[in-house]
């Protein structure tokens, strides 16, 4: 049996960066002060490993994915979410598409990591919730963890899998603290979401700090009586549907709740899901609680305006429980 | 639009001006020691601000980025209405929704501004077209400043390309403070890249000790005046250095103690301080007042801050389509 300890979600990347290198000689890091960072890697492995890059976002992706076909396993930090925009080409076009367009004669084993989310106060170029985006793109995943031991566990998946994977790290669980194994096997496969908590009135999906969000929500039904399920997607593409659909089935009622924007978003998506596939279990419309369609302010007292706060999905499951009592 | 200020005339307020952006900086860094929300100080790079703005004109506009409090202060911003931005406040520049890395206030010219390293490099040709084009006041030009580490984005060299190959009136002004948030700039590229990088555009390139006002002004005006009269762009590679860490609190751990000492030993309000005394135009007890009369601006400006209200909920789409 292999010890659990308690770890930040950074302490758990770290573990999981240190694991896959030990394992794979291979997988390398490198990004804008990885090596700075991360002086522990650079100590164990070498300068070669890890890499303080110029500052060239587009460079860092492109070498990645030339790197990647030529049977190194890099992953690079691209620091915030927003500056990926950047380094867009080499994770669209080519990472993405290549592998197709060449018939299958490459494979791009990348990570690309960035961090995003509300909470610290920085605006909109540093805070953009654009993961839907890459699950856009076509021969990319997309992984957003919600806890330390799902960051540790993720991220070796991520390494491991032979494609581009995006990992998605929301700024606000950083140095939230939870138990993690020490088992350098463990891992949690790309596309297998999490039941936070059983119930039956109605499922509430999210992923990364928004799931605490829909947790808190469901502790304040439970006073009154009503059993909320709460889905972790964990990874958003591949999405897994079944976790999906099964919980829909049992509760008959759907929440989506995100910080990233609505229009053309992961709530969409499940909702488009949850119709097509288990419409005739559906008590209610499926209701979406997420950011707005606007980028997101500095200021604190706008920045909590745009994330989807506990009180609301109470009052948003109220409203729906309402309205479906009335219906019945 | 309202006029800028008039160029500060004389070393003295360009000393002036040092001395009010380094408290300005300083008393945010004690803010945050408090929790207020971050910034990238521009401490050790007073001189680069304001001897380039002293060298512009109000019809002139001014690009810029994440360390970017020097020069709004210098062209005229108020510390009050910084002060408000950096604390999310709807007195500030940009009703809160700013806070300190993105502060535009088209009022005093300072018209764009990106904390995207590069982003202010690939608007300002644009701004310095429209300028050419007849959008702005006749004979304006632009001035876009941007780090050591901007250089290394690909963006640099398309801007560069563009500006001379169109003939903008853009002055590309590099302020080069050795550090590209935590990663040292030897680390990332040859050491005399920029000015190299540059010249190999075709545009007239110097470089300059970015901690002396009175030598950033001499070269500045004499660059601006080759913009005017040939309509063609230059640049300036400022070589100065970030005195505190990339963004508060950071304990610059990663930074050579002896590094630093050697900056600070080149501060360039000392130097001007030196300047000055040198010829007799300042005493150490008109020194001491003048650091007081700032102290005190500073202090009213934070309290104005303080007391701003904060921006209501509802507000929160304004804006985001015109
Ligand atoms: C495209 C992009 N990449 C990375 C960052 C994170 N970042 C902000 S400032 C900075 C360093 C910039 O260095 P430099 O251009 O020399 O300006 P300085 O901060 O030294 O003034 C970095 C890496 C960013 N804001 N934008
Ligand atoms: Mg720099």
């Amino acid at each position: 049996m292999s010890t659990m300890i308690q770890m930040t979600a950074a302490q758990a990347i770290n573990l999981a960066l240190r694991e896959e290198m030990r394992r794979d000689p291979d997988v390398f890091l490198m990004g804008e002060g990885s090596a700075t960072k991360h002086r522990d890697l650079v100590d164990a492995f070498g300068p070669d490993r890890v890499r303080n890059t110029p500052l060239a976002e587009a460079i860092i992706a492109g070498t990645a994915v030339g790197a990647a076909a030529s049977g190194l396993r890099p992953v690079i930090d691209l620091l915030f979410a927003p500056f990926m925009t950047y380094a867009m080409d080499a994770l669209v076009n080519s990472a993405g598409k290549l592998r197709y367009l060449s018939g299958g004669q490459f494979r791009f084993p990348l990570v690309a990591m960035g961090m995003t989310g509300t909470g610290w106060c920085v605006g909109a170029q540093h805070n953009h919730n654009i993961e839907a985006m890459f699950v856009h793109t076509p021969g990319v995943k997309v992984v957003m963890p919600s806890e330390p031991a799902d960051f540790k566990g993720l991220l070796k998946a991520a390494i491991r899998d032979d494609n581009p994977v995006l990992f998605f790290i929301d700024l606000g669980l950083l140095c939230q603290e939870g138990e993690v194994t020490e088992d350098p096997d463990f891992i949690i496969p790309l596309g297998k979401a999490a039941i936070r908590r059983s119930g039956d009135d109605i499922t509430l999906v999210s992923y990364a700090k928004t799931v605490a969000v829909c947790l808190q929500a469901a502790r304040q039904l439970a006073e009154r009586g009503i059993s909320a399920e709460v889905v972790d997607l964990r990874s958003l593409k591949p999405l897994d549907e079944n976790t999906v659909l099964d919980s829909v089935r049992k509760t008959g009622r759907l929440m989506v709740v995100h910080e990233a924007s609505g229009l053309c978003g992961i709530a969409a998506e499940l909702a488009a899901l949850v119709s097509t596939k288990a419409f005739p279990s559906l008590r209610g419309p499926v209701v979406r609680l997420t950011g707005p369609d606007a980028p997101i302010p500095s200021s604190w007292a706008l920045e909590q305006a745009v994330v989807p706060q506990p009180e609301r999905v109470v009052n948003a499951t109220l409203e729906l429980l309402g309205a479906a009592h009335s219906v019945n | 639009m309202q006029q800028a200020p008039k160029t500060p005339p004389s070393p003295l307020t360009r000393l002036e001006t040092m001395l009010l952006i380094r408290a300005y900086e300083h008393q945010l860094v004690e803010l945050q020691k408090n929790g207020a929300p971050g910034t990238c100080t521009s401490v050790g790079q007073e001189a680069c601000a304001v001897g380039v703005v002293a060298a512009l004109e109000s019809r002139d506009r001014i690009v810029t980025n994440h360390r970017s409090a020097g020069h709004l202060i210098a062209r005229g911003a108020e510390p009050r209405r910084l002060m408000a931005e950096v604390l999310g406040r709807v007195d500030g520049y940009c009703g809160g929704r700013s806070g300190s890395l993105h502060i535009s206030a088209r009022e005093l010219g300072v018209v764009l501004t990106s904390t995207i390293v590069g982003g202010e490099l690939s608007m300002a040709p644009g701004v310095a077209l429209a300028q050419k084009m007849g959008k702005g006041e006749p004979g304006g030009i632009v001035a876009v400043f941007f780090g050591d580490g901007a250089a290394c984005e690909g963006i640099f060299h398309e801007a560069l390309n563009l500006a001379v190959q169109w003939q903008l009136p853009l002055l590309f002004v590099c302020e080069n403070n050795q550090w590209q948030a935590f990663v040292h700039r030897l680390e990332t590229m040859p050491d005399n890249a920029i000015a190299n990088w540059a010249k190999g555009h075709g545009l007239p390139v110097e470089t300059v000790d970015g901690n002396d006002a009175e030598a950033v002004l001499e070269a500045a005006a004499h660059a601006i005046a080759h913009i005017r009269q040939g309509g063609s762009p230059a640049f300036l590679e400022l070589v100065t250095y970030r005195q505190r860490g990339h963004f508060e609190p950071d304990d610059q751990a990663y930074v050579a103690p002896a590094e630093l000492d050697y900056w600070r030993a080149r501060d360039p309000i000392d130097r001007q301080v030196q300047r000055l005394k040198a010829q007799g135009l300042i005493d150490d007890n008109g020194l001491t007042a003048l650091e007081r009369q700032t102290q005190a601006s500073i202090a009213t400006a934070l309290a104005f801050a303080q007391t701003s209200p904060w921006p209501a909920p509802e507000t929160l789409t304004d804006h985001v389509y015109a």
